[in-house]
């Protein structure tokens, strides 16, 4: 269906009380039920029981000190001094690998999309970094890469002469960016590439015949096109990266102010074991989230609406 | 400056800026046939006599039990997700569904929330139930994690299918059941193959859950590796042999669909 028979088939159902085929409609909710019944016990419940939690006064190390509490674990959280780092953590971490991301699969993209000799497998070992197993690639990053002994950064240092760096402890922001940015950016640079490869060939073409130069070229008309692209990109980049939660368990441990909002719940509620506490986080990183996600919600549902049909 | 000389050149720069991107993935899979003595030398070596010690530590660390449980656990979510999203997308691509957007925002919110919102509850109701450090128990949360972005994308590929050829088969008097499974899923296998990759994918390297909701008995190969950060004394190679083995069938399998990744990365938005 095109996206104009979507809009007159809309229309007609707006206007008209449509010729209701009660037994297909019946059969539509029935084939969407399944999964919607699963997704309410396993998602929405759950949330709704953090929300709970975050009510009570609940520390299993004191399992009968237990009862309603009202929002003092909100209050706590604001008054700790450990939620606001945490949510700028969160913030910062997600704004800087997302951005550099974006930028360095802006790059490649570019790169990957005039031919040359190899270009599919380099495509291909481009791809990689996405593909390998978080926990891997934080390990990997913090052993073989940043380690002070055995690094290959700091053995370029050294064969440079330049000072060594123990990079996970003396810039862990740095060090969990830099992992993520390299986790990420294959991820922009497929969507970035599909939508260099969607443009329209005439065009390009007309331009160039027109004189214009490669610079204007990309700047007035592959920009412009590639825009709904790095949307994608980056809303569904920040809300994956919001979550973060393997590198900093891995390279940092949160110290160094990279503990994210994940990662703090996870201390308060599997090491501090105060599960009202860790609810208040959690409904904190929900809040969060739902803000960041409304301005990408909007955006996505522009693209899906308009020309994700067709 | 020429122009081929030009191409030439970005060609070099483009060649350099892959394989530097490539390198920490090349230097994983080096150093995992090294001996261990080479792999912890302060000078990183190139060439070594390839050994598969390091592969043999891993396993006898028990690796073998933990990829069994990844591979139980990414496969149930996969088959829990694909079940259940091909007749939910089909329902909301095909069949008209009263409120199409709102189903479709809850589809999508659902794959927004946090983890970290919904684990302290499936914790504490998988304890109380006896249900913690079972891996079915894992997939099944999984299944639910992914299952937004499974539907999301069958969807894309489900508008696809020409209501003509669905209309055709009505007229020939076929049910429900014969419609979707006969008639249009045999059009948008491509999809279901993508949406099941992608839940395959993140399934496998999931962290976070499988730390929280697993012990000894469920343990998959992520928190297994995270183990490692505890590690005393030289142990790069084994760490390496072991990385290489779990980030192995990922690897492959995102080579092999290079193609449906950017469709199922961009949950349909983008073909």
């Amino acid at each position: 269906m095109s996206v104009t028979e979507l809009d007159a088939v809309e229309a007609e159902a707006a206007t008209e009380p449509r010729r209701v085929n009660k037994k297909e409609l019946r059969a539509a909710r029935g084939l969407l039920l399944p999964a919607v019944i699963f997704l309410v016990l396993l998602t929405q419940v759950p949330f709704v029981v953090t929300i709970v939690y975050s009510l009570l006064r609940w520390n299993l190390l004191y399992p009968n000190d237990r009862g309603f509490t009202g929002i003092s674990n909100y209050v706590s959280a604001l008054t700790s001094g450990d939620l606001w780092p945490s949510i700028v953590a969160t913030v910062l971490i997600t704004a800087f690998s997302v951005i550099l991301s974006v930028a360095l699969g802006m790059l490649f993209a570019i790169l990957l999309d005039r031919p040359f000799r190899g270009r599919a497998v380099a495509r291909t070992l481009m791809i990689t970094p996405f593909l390998v197993m978080p926990a891997a690639a934080s390990l990997i990053w913090k052993y073989s890469m940043f380690d002070t002994n055995i690094g290959i950064l700091n053995w370029l240092s050294r064969t440079l002469g330049l000072p060594v760096v123990s990079w996970s402890t003396e810039h862990p922001m740095l060090s969990v960016v830099i992992v993520l940015t390299w986790q990420f950016t294959p991820f922009m640079m497929l969507i970035l590439l599909a939508g260099l490869q969607g443009q329209d060939k005439g065009i390009l073409e007309a331009a160039q015949v027109d004189g214009a130069g490669t610079w204007r070229t990309f700047t007035w008309i592959t920009l412009p096109h590639l825009r709904m692209y790095v949307e994608i990109g980056v809303l569904l980049g920040s809300v994956i990266i919001l979550q973060v939660f393997d590198p900093i368990a891995i390279l940092t441990k949160g110290t160094g102010g990279t503990k994210t909002l994940a990662y703090l719940l996870y201390e308060r509620a599997f090491i501090g074991l105060d599960v009202g506490q860790a609810a208040a986080y959690g409904v904190v990183t929900v809040i969060l989230t739902i803000i960041v996600a409304t301005v990408a919600l909007r955006t996505l549902f522009k693209v899906f609406m308009a020309g994700g049909s067709r | 400056m020429n122009r081929s000389l030009r191409g030439s050149l970005v060609t070099l720069v483009t060649w350099v800026l892959v394989l530097a991107f490539f390198f920490p993935v090349f230097w994983m899979i080096l150093n995992g046939f090294k001996p261990e003595s080479v792999a912890s030398s302060v000078n990183p070596k190139l060439f070594f006599t390839p050994s598969t010690e390091g592969y043999q530590l891993a396993m006898d660390r028990g690796m073998k039990g933990y990829l069994l449980n990844s591979v139980t656990a990414a496969v149930t979510a996969t088959v829990v997700a694909v079940v259940l999203a091909i007749p939910a997308a089909y329902a909301l691509s095909i069949r008209r569904v009263k409120n199409v957007e709102n189903a479709l925002s809850f589809f999508i919110s659902t794959r927004f929330m946090p983890l970290a919102a919904v684990v302290l509850p499936l914790f504490m109701i998988l304890k109380t139930l006896g249900l913690l450090d079972n891996i079915y128990v894992l997939a099944i949360v999984y299944g639910a994690v992914n299952l937004p972005v499974a539907v999301w994308m069958m969807r894309s590929f489900f508008l696809e299918v020409p209501f003509e050829i669905i209309e055709a088969a009505r007229v020939d008097g076929a049910g429900l059941g014969r419609e979707i499974f006969r008639v249009a899923l045999p059009l948008v296998l491509p999809g279901v193959a993508s949406a099941a990759l992608i839940t395959f994918i993140f399934s496998w390297n999931e962290y976070f859950l499988a730390t929280l909701l697993t012990s000894s008995a469920a343990r998959t190969t992520p928190p297994f590796l995270g183990s490692f950060v505890d590690g005393r004394g030289q142990f790069l190679a084994v760490l390496s042999a072991a990385a290489t083995i779990a980030a192995l069938p990922v690897i492959v399998a995102g080579w092999a669909a290079q193609k449906q990744l950017v469709r199922g990365l961009s949950m349909g938005a983008i073909k």
